[in-house]
């Protein structure tokens, strides 16, 4: 076995082993911490594959960002997830059986499919042996791909604008300022000269 | 490229394969608590990019890797939006069982 194959089994298997936790956790917190051990895991995954760019964006977006986005909400609700997981065991069978279907296609077809000799050689974008992996992904996103760039920016876009707008709550009796009122002041709706007869007052 | 490793495309695929159908059979399992449904919905999704990146190891293709990259966008937009719904419908409802969401029923 060589060393590489050893990582591979190593990440694989902590890989699905905290991917199994992830649905059975009993605390969703938990289920968010073992998230975040797949998700690490699935990028020695994809360092072991080469795509070192990929595998570190996903420790940034998933762990840094996703994850502790998971993890706020989970702590944030104050929800009783004991009642939650009730009538799991009830649902449990016809989740087996879909699971197991599934899987069994999924590896009949991954353990069966052949590549054509020469399939390699009809890459869309071959990797350079020489150039590193973050600089080959640049080089072709800011190029080749650029619109298809543009638009994920767009789509995160959407996704904040939305995030925001959706959770937004304006609440009544908060004063807050107004500049343009606040600027927009005539003299004639501030101050005010008052003629007052000597001894009297107002 | 990934044959020099000892590591074949077989082994990414069963990987995959076996965290899609975990991520599927936790729907089913946590079919009341949204927020495990979103986490897993975030498994298959991991699975897809596990997928792309052994095939572009396996055929030296940069583009599987690009497509990654939008999938994880999309999965992190996706994310957010989800739980601001989450977040909302807890402040309207106090609740998040999946049970509950059917006031659209009529």
């Amino acid at each position: 076995m060589t060393l590489p194959l050893f990582f591979f089994y190593v990440f694989s298997i902590i890989t699905v082993a905290s991917a199994l936790m992830v649905i059975a956790a009993r605390n969703p917190v938990h289920s968010v911490l073992f998230l975040i051990l797949a998700f690490v895991n699935s990028a020695g995954l994809f360092m072991l594959a080469g795509a070192e760019f990929l595998a570190l964006i996903l420790i940034v977006v998933y762990v840094g960002a996703v994850a502790v986005l998971f993890l706020f909400v989970t702590m944030m609700l104050d929800v009783d997830f004991a009642s939650l997981r009730s009538g799991m065991l009830q649902y449990a069978p016809v989740g087996v059986v879909v699971g197991v279907i599934l899987l069994l296609e999924l590896l009949l077809v991954g353990g069966s499919f052949v590549l054509p000799t020469g399939v390699e050689a009809s890459a869309t974008v071959p990797i350079e042996a020489g150039i590193e992996n973050t600089r080959a992904i640049g080089q072709l996103l800011y190029t080749r791909y650029v619109f298809l760039f543009q638009g994920a920016g767009g789509v995160l876009l959407v996704a904040m604008i939305g995030a925001i707008v959706l959770t937004l709550r304006h609440k009544s009796n908060v004063k807050r300022q107004d500049v343009f009122r606040q600027t927009g002041r005539k003299r004639s709706e501030a101050v005010e000269l008052v003629k007052v007869k000597s001894g009297q007052g107002l | 490229m990934l044959a020099a490793t000892g590591i074949g495309i077989g082994h990414y695929l069963a990987v995959g394969a076996i965290l899609f159908t975990l991520g599927v059979f936790g729907i089913f399992l946590n079919r009341k608590n949204i927020i495990v449904i979103l986490m897993s919905i975030e498994l298959i999704l991991l699975a897809v990019n596990i997928n792309f990146v052994a095939f572009s190891a396996q055929l030296g293709d940069l583009a599987g890797q690009v497509f990654a990259l939008l999938i994880l966008t999309v999965a992190a937009a996706e994310a957010a939006i989800g739980l601001a719904i989450l977040v909302i419908f807890y402040r309207n409802r106090g609740t998040i069982a999946v049970e509950d969401v059917n006031s659209l029923k009529g």
